[in-house]
């Protein structure tokens, strides 16, 4: 089999992961290697379904000896096979990596043999690209569920990032469309790998040229909308894993089926929007200092498909508002919709030097035509704004409307769930 | 006593633009415009010609040390940006920053350090995305990209490129400015050249084939049920596909087979029991 078949084969069975990101390690070229990461990451181009493309994202091999029902790669599907010597996945890197067209390696793999068998085949390209290669660039490498923990420590200390996939939110989901994974098989290499982060860490406090593990941290996947989980258990496992595990990021993907076996409804449309509202609570989570209890609770189960989360966090807290831009701290600015990270941390600067106004805020990049119901300047309201509450909710959904990719039938039931 | 107001004609160079700031300084006038020797035409303002004065500039560089680290970071940058009257805004920034001191860089609300702070936001982030958008060929083992940005990114892309590629002999070509950064192994083995005419040779079979796979990937990589091409125009403009690897089509015949790849391989790791 020609290398450009194997290419087309490997990366279209790895197309549905849905990390390919680059971050999270700063480290410069040295002389006599090729390659080094910046902490931002870095993409090299956007694929036609607008993700980035970041890294050269392949399966070492898609021969599986699995069956999972949600995978494109389950033994029971009639797809071509294919899998990648160490020697031509190396060469294939780096001749991409110095022309410029990825940033590194995302390297996953099916289970051919057994988790074991298939580690080490990762394990042997990985040291070939790192030793004979002298490869600085970012590696992102998939930990195999049920591995050798001493496979997989070996695995993270050639990649920057590893990730285990939690592909489904619960565990009756996973017996249902995995049967072959179990919950404990996911999570135990998570905690192992968490472990390993953290001891590589002490490590590298005491002996500087101590090896490193895993530096650029560990994220996990899971599929949204192939079972009945709601957004709110969603999220608070998405806050546990962060917790507990330290993730670094945690990926969603909406659910495409991929198997025949799995009855779908006949006008299915990947649940793209949830996705993308997910996505925002996830920011939220990260770095606006919101908690997965504040955005859903029981009474609200999913996240509203109108609005994005913050916003609708802001109609049902209006007592929290107004902030007064001059005096409020950042968590507090963090909480008005319209006002991100960096303006936030623009206002906290620019107000050493004197007292903000409407005018100014526009300056340094507010949304304000989203965050002026909710902010006052030296204690006023922007001038001539009249709000109720009702109206206030109308506004923001309008707001977003036309940036929705096509007119929701929730609409309709617009004015009876007021909030 | 209002500084008269002046035309102000010089090289073009950042020293011959210092230089300006000096004369202003010791003249007490405030430019009105900046010319340099191609875009000059009469103007209403008294002129003064300023000859490039490698120390007068090296003075006022020094002096930018008052302005803060974040003032200082702009008052260099600026230098670089694709603002129109540039020299203007600049020479106006540095006038506040001299008034202010370090407060300038947290000024950030003033209409003159916004105007600046954004023309240099823009200079960065054009500079991050060539970062990833720039496309090497490999010619005889020399590596060879094009670029055409509207900022002067080159002196941001040096520091990356060099840490990138420590080993390897490269040339990236500013299409726009008629400038190159040029690398070779070694310490402090770059350097930023103007060039007159740039020419590239024509891409041998190897380097066609990596572009050939590349491409492949590239197409193979996107979801079609989740096909999004606003979402991609916004992360990617099409300003930048002209020169990308991804999008050029036009030697699709002039592709050699597959089998010509130097490392076409014939054995496979696929165990026997499985089809």
């Amino acid at each position: 089999m020609e290398l450009i078949d194997k290419l087309n084969i490997l990366a279209d069975a790895a197309k549905y992961d849905a990390a390919c990101t680059s971050s999270g390690l700063d480290r410069s070229g040295r002389p006599g290697t090729i390659g080094s990461t910046s902490l931002a990451g870095c993409c090299h181009s956007f694929s036609a379904d607008g993700r980035c493309i970041s890294l050269l994202k392949v399966l070492m091999t898609n021969v599986c000896a699995y069956d999972c029902q949600y995978c494109v790669n389950r033994r029971s599907n009639d797809l071509p096979r294919a899998a990648f010597t160490p020697e031509e996945l190396c060469e294939l890197t780096i001749e991409f990596y110095r022309r410029n067209y990825i940033e590194g390696l995302f390297l996953s793999s099916a289970v051919l043999r057994n988790p074991d068998y298939t580690t080490e085949l990762m394990i042997k390209a990985l040291g070939i690209l790192r030793q004979k290669y002298r490869f600085g660039g970012y590696i992102h490498a998939k930990a195999i569920p049920g591995a050798d923990p001493l496979l997989t420590h070996r695995l993270g200390l050639l990649a920057d990032r590893l990730s285990v996939n939690i592909e489904l939110p619960s565990s009756p989901s996973l017996a249902l469309l995995a049967p072959d994974k179990k919950k404990e098989a996911i999570l135990t290499p998570m905690g192992q790998i968490r472990d390993g982060i953290s001891e590589s860490k002490r490590e590298i406090a005491v002996y500087r040229h101590a090896p490193r593990f895993a530096p650029a941290g560990q994220s996990t996947q899971m599929i949204v909308g192939a079972t009945p989980e709601s957004d709110r258990h969603i999220l608070t496992l998405t806050q546990a894993l962060y917790d507990r595990y330290q993730l670094k990021r945690v990926f969603y993907s909406a659910y495409m089926p991929v198997s025949p076996l799995v009855p779908v409804p006949q006008d299915f449309q990947p649940p793209l929007l949830r996705e993308h509202r997910l996505y925002q609570a996830d920011w939220l989570l990260r770095y606006y200092h919101f908690r997965a209890e504040e955005i859903l609770d029981e009474g609200q189960p999913d996240l509203d498909p109108r609005m994005d989360p913050k916003c609708c966090w802001a109609l049902r807290h209006l007592e929290f508002f107004p902030v007064e831009v001059n005096r409020a701290d950042y968590e507090a600015l963090l909480r008005v919709p319209g006002l991100g990270v960096r303006s936030a941390r623009r206002i906290l600067t620019a107000r050493r030097v004197g007292p903000l106004n409407f005018e100014g805020l526009k300056r340094l990049g507010v949304v304000l035509k989203r965050a002026q119901y909710f902010l006052t300047c030296s204690g006023r309201m922007m001038q001539g704004l009249q709000v109720s509450q009702d109206s206030l909710l109308r506004h923001m959904i309008s707001l977003e409307a036309p940036a929705l990719a096509e007119p929701m039938p929730e609409q309709l039931s617009l004015f009876d769930n007021a909030v | 006593m209002p500084w008269t107001q002046v035309c102000y004609q010089y090289d073009g160079s950042y020293s011959g633009f210092l230089s300006c700031v000096f004369d202003s300084y010791v003249n007490q006038e405030e430019p009105a415009e900046f010319r340099t020797p191609e875009d000059m035409c009469c103007s209403l303002y008294p002129l003064r010609t300023v000859e490039t004065n490698v120390e007068h500039a090296k003075r006022v560089y020094r002096s930018f040390e008052k302005l803060g680290r974040e003032g200082r970071e702009l008052a260099v940058r600026a230098y670089l940006t694709c603002l129109p009257e540039r020299e203007l805004w600049l020479w106006r920034f540095l006038r506040l920053g001299y008034a202010q001191g370090r407060k300038i860089g947290q000024n950030l609300t003033d209409p003159v350090v916004d105007k600046v702070r954004k023309a240099v936001w823009h200079l960065e982030h054009e500079a991050h995305q060539y970062k990833g958008f720039t496309r090497f060929s490999d010619l005889s083992g020399v590596l060879a990209g094009e670029i055409e940005p509207k900022n002067r990114v080159l002196p941001l892309l040096c520091p990356h490129f060099c840490s990138r590629y420590p080993q390897e002999n490269f040339v990236l070509h500013d299409r726009t400015h008629c400038e190159a950064l040029f690398h070779r192994p070694g310490p402090n083995g770059w350097a930023i050249l103007p060039v007159a005419d740039f020419q590239l040779g024509p891409a041998d079979g190897t380097e066609l084939s990596w572009r050939r796979l590349w491409r492949s990937f590239y197409d193979t990589i996107a979801i079609e049920g989740r096909y999004n091409p606003k979402c991609r125009m916004t992360h990617m403009p099409k300003r930048y596909w002209a020169m990308m690897t991804e999008f050029q089509e036009d030697y699709g015949a002039a592709l050699p087979e597959v089998h010509a790849l130097p490392f076409a391989s014939k054995q496979s790791i696929i165990p026997p029991t499985q089809t």
